[in-house]
């Protein structure tokens, strides 16, 4: 199926592009998956941090990548209590105030908090609230096998909902697809690791979130039309120091926050939205796409704090995520009541404190508001850098 | 002779268990000063089966860190974990025992012994983090079991269904892979005839877990399924695949049917029949329980001794003509039953009402536990919706004292016993 569903942006230059594109990103109503629920097409939400949308896309539904929103939790607070990040309210308050609407939802074992999501979902709409059981344990020889299963699993339901079967070909097509888009995002990613003044972190964060509402071949359209302008985008380097900023990987910080961050530091890597970046290399379009994807997520895939994997330590991850990009200093994050973030903010400082890497370390919330105190904060951190 | 044989049966579960686990502490404590390590495993899913072949001593991080809480010392140990950097909003439990890590195993109770191998499962995502804290600390085989959960409420898969015969080969093969490892760690070789003596002791446990719980619809109740029941839980986990445990079992049993048959209850005068979600507020455990028993509230069932005991409340049994495959399948029926448990408490607490006579139902969210507590509010509105149980939502944690209000807790507790009152009151008058 072959809807468009954002603004028209075509022809227009490089600041109104990314200005739509923010704009769309803020919306609270999702405008992008009610158009394309009104030409008739299903939608399958899903949850943090990966999932294998090749699937969904397979069987001509949007998957629609559920990261939370800046909206009032008027009606989920009643199902949650407290000691809770918001993003698992935002998520469930956006559908059950009818934002959006939903033919399919999955979770993911990512966390204690998570996992309790289907069973929420399940509890609250009539439609599959699914958990997919990503392996926790890749490091064992069945780890591969027992994922393309589970993927085949999933699909089976996503077929049922679709109302169609999703062949080899299909799956082979979306692939494409999705390795073109994550090629797209290397290539934006490489700007900011070499030429980070090209494009701020507020506006790399936004060309990234669409492509979660919206169909990735647009998205993909979007991306080949903005990044050559980027590329050859007036800008001049400032004085700014490179960052890695670490710890939205789940929960999204506010745009304001980033745009904070921006005002001071260069970032030049992160692990914002990172499961749309999740797997590193293209997926195989073989005989087998199924396992294909399987053995892209266990063998070639990034880190977050909530993949364990052996291989994959993450204060090792994040020295080598530091390394690439050319960082200078690192700003870790987590959001309020994360446990896995906060427990990987220890993990991190021990890490960078054996070898003196600065760091800055902070909390937020996707609803927060003011960063006046943050800002302050981070220019005598960037101050105390420069000037030393 | 044999009444007075038969008086002193009474409490004896309670008594003998807590022998029990001070022996296996002193133990523990013995190792430890001897600069022995130990496996470090959890509740839900502790793979004691193995372990037990290699023979491997267990120390439970999760418990070791309760009885920080019980014994009023918690505060002491979160203020260590907290001053090097771990976050209020990070599980109690975590944090207890990283502080004793930091103190060379110190413990109210004695001494903790380093770990060897951290084997978890993926019951609790916190169990992962947790591991990974002992890994980079000690440089330690760090091993998850992993185990898929039930994916929707009401499509449990069972042996012969062709995705729960997929799950049991990931299972298998991982259990496999631990078992070389241990071959590897211990240098012994896995002796199958051993682990088929151990099943056979966790047959026995599993069986008998299972009939105390049952006997529980006993009215008046024959144990406090809160304060009791977590003495029994405690055995059922650090004594699986022993002849002791086995024994503890049998013997609670027998107690248990002898005052059943005799119309012996506990010491609360029984007038509402309760129902627990969630885990204890250890750090007010007794008088936590004594806001309820002083209303003659008393716990006859509680969701805690279903999930953890790792599932063993399903008396689950294994072939021992067929161990390791049976083993994999007992893992993958229990743990998963465990994490059903927490997601989708109100099915089974519903389905047993009738026959546990339940008056209301007692929710308790915890800051520390996010596993059990996450979904609590919206299990209660649909427990609300699909019955007329009165359920009470109390929240506060359990290690951490600072998130416990007494007095407002025993405020909610009150005013929820006056509304069953009520009820009962119009209830006798057909109102």
């Amino acid at each position: 199926m072959t809807v468009r569903v954002m603004e028209e942006w075509q022809g227009k230059s490089l600041d109104d592009i990314l200005w739509l594109c923010q704009e769309t990103v803020e919306d609270t109503e999702v405008t992008t998956v009610k158009r394309w629920r009104e030409a008739g097409g299903k939608v399958l939400g899903h949850f943090q941090v990966y999932f294998p949308e090749e699937i969904a896309h397979a069987a001509g539904m949007l998957p629609v990548k559920m990261f939370g929103a800046s909206v009032e939790t008027r009606i989920a607070d009643s199902r949650f209590g407290s000691y809770l990040c918001s993003i698992l309210k935002t998520c469930l308050e956006q559908v059950l105030s009818g934002r959006v609407e939903l033919d399919m939802f999955v979770t993911h074992p990512i966390c204690d908090a998570a996992r309790n999501l289907a069973p929420i979902w399940g509890r609250n709409f009539d439609y599959p609230c699914q958990i997919l059981y990503l392996p926790q344990n890749p490091n064992s020889s069945y780890s591969v096998q027992y994922l393309k299963e589970e993927y085949e699993r999933i699909q089976g339901i996503i077929e049922k909902v679709a109302g169609q079967k999703i062949t080899n070909d299909a799956l082979r097509n979306s692939i494409t697809v999705f390795n073109n888009n994550r090629a797209l995002l290397r290539k934006l990613y490489d700007i900011k690791r070499e030429k980070p003044w090209l494009v701020t972190i507020n506006e790399a964060y936004t060309l990234v979130a669409i492509g979660g509402m919206i169909p990735r071949e647009e998205h993909n359209e979007i991306l080949e039309t903005v990044i050559p302008m980027i590329e050859k985008r007036n800008a001049r380097k400032q004085d700014r120091i490179r960052v890695v900023f670490e710890g939205g990987f789940c929960e999204q910080p506010p745009l304001d926050m980033l745009r904070t961050v921006g005002r001071s530091c260069y970032v030049v890597d992160d692990d914002l939205l990172i499961g749309l970046r999740y797997l590193l290399e293209d997926v195989d379009v073989g005989d087998d796409p199924l396992n294909a994807m399987a053995e892209a997520y266990i063998h070639k895939s990034t880190y977050s704090p909530v993949q364990h994997d052996l291989r994959k330590p993450k204060e090792k991850m994040l020295r080598d995520r530091v390394s690439n990009s050319g960082a200078e200093a690192v700003i870790i994050t987590a959001a309020k009541m994360c446990e896995p973030g906060l427990e990987e903010q220890v993990t991190y400082t021990q890490e960078l404190e054996k070898d003196d890497t600065p760091y800055f370390v902070s909390e937020f919330e996707e609803n927060m508001t003011s960063f006046d105190h943050l800002e302050i904060q981070l220019e005598t951190f960037v101050e105390n850098l420069m000037f030393d | 002779m044999n009444e007075i044989k038969n008086i002193d049966m009474v409490g004896r579960g309670t008594r003998e268990g807590a022998a029990l686990f001070r022996d296996w502490f002193q133990d523990l404590t013995e190792k430890a000063e001897k600069g022995e390590t130990a496996a470090y495993v959890f509740v839900m899913g502790s793979i004691a089966e193995i372990l037990r072949v290699f023979d491997l001593p267990m120390v439970f991080p999760e418990i070791h860190s309760l009885q920080t809480a019980v014994r009023h010392v918690a505060d002491d140990y979160i203020n260590v974990a907290e001053d090097y950097g771990y976050s209020p909003d990070i599980c109690g439990y975590v944090k207890a025992d990283f502080a004793m890590q930091m103190q060379n195993g110190k413990h109210p109770m004695g001494q903790i012994p380093k770990p060897g191998i951290a084997v978890l499962t993926n019951a609790c995502n916190t169990y992962l983090k947790w591991g990974e804290i002992w890994e980079r600390i000690y440089d330690i085989p760090m091993v998850s079991i992993d185990v898929p959960a039930t994916r929707e409420a009401g499509t449990r898969t069972w042996p012969g269904d062709e995705q729960f015969e997929r799950e049991k080969r990931y299972v298998k093969t991982q259990l496999k892979e631990l078992i070389e490892l241990c071959e590897k760690m211990t240098g012994k070789k896995f002796d199958i005839d051993k682990l088929r003596e151990i099943l056979g002791h966790v047959n026995t446990m599993s069986t008998g877990w299972k009939r105390v719980m049952e006997l529980n619809q006993s009215r008046p109740s024959l144990f406090n399924a809160l304060t009791d029941g977590t003495v029994y839980l405690g055995m059922s986990n650090v004594f699986r695949g022993t002849p002791e445990g086995a024994e503890f079992f049998t013997r609670l049993v027998e107690e248990m049917e002898y005052m059943s048959a005799n119309g012996i209850g506990t010491l609360t005068d029984e007038k509402y029949r309760l129902s627990f979600i969630g885990v204890p507020c250890y750090p007010i455990f007794r008088r936590f329980n004594e806001m309820f028993t002083e209303w003659g509230g008393a716990f006859v069932m509680s969701t805690y001794l279903w999930f953890a005991s790792g599932g063993t409340n399903l008396g689950v049994q294994y072939d021992l003509d067929n161990p390791m495959d049976s083993l994999a399948e007992g893992v993958l029926i229990s743990v998963r039953d465990a994490m059903d448990s927490m997601f989708h408490p109100e099915l089974t607490v519903l389905d047993k009402t009738n026959n546990y006579n339940i008056d209301g139902v007692i929710y308790h969210p915890i800051k520390s536990c996010r596993t059990t507590s996450a979904g609590m509010a919206d299990n209660r509105r649909a427990l609300m919706e699909n019955s007329n149980l009165p359920s009470l939502f109390i929240e506060s944690d359990m290690m951490d004292s600072r998130v416990v209000g007494e007095a407002q807790m025993k405020n909610r507790i009150d005013a929820f016993f006056e509304g069953l009152a009520s009820r009962k009151a119009k209830e006798a008058i057909g109102a």
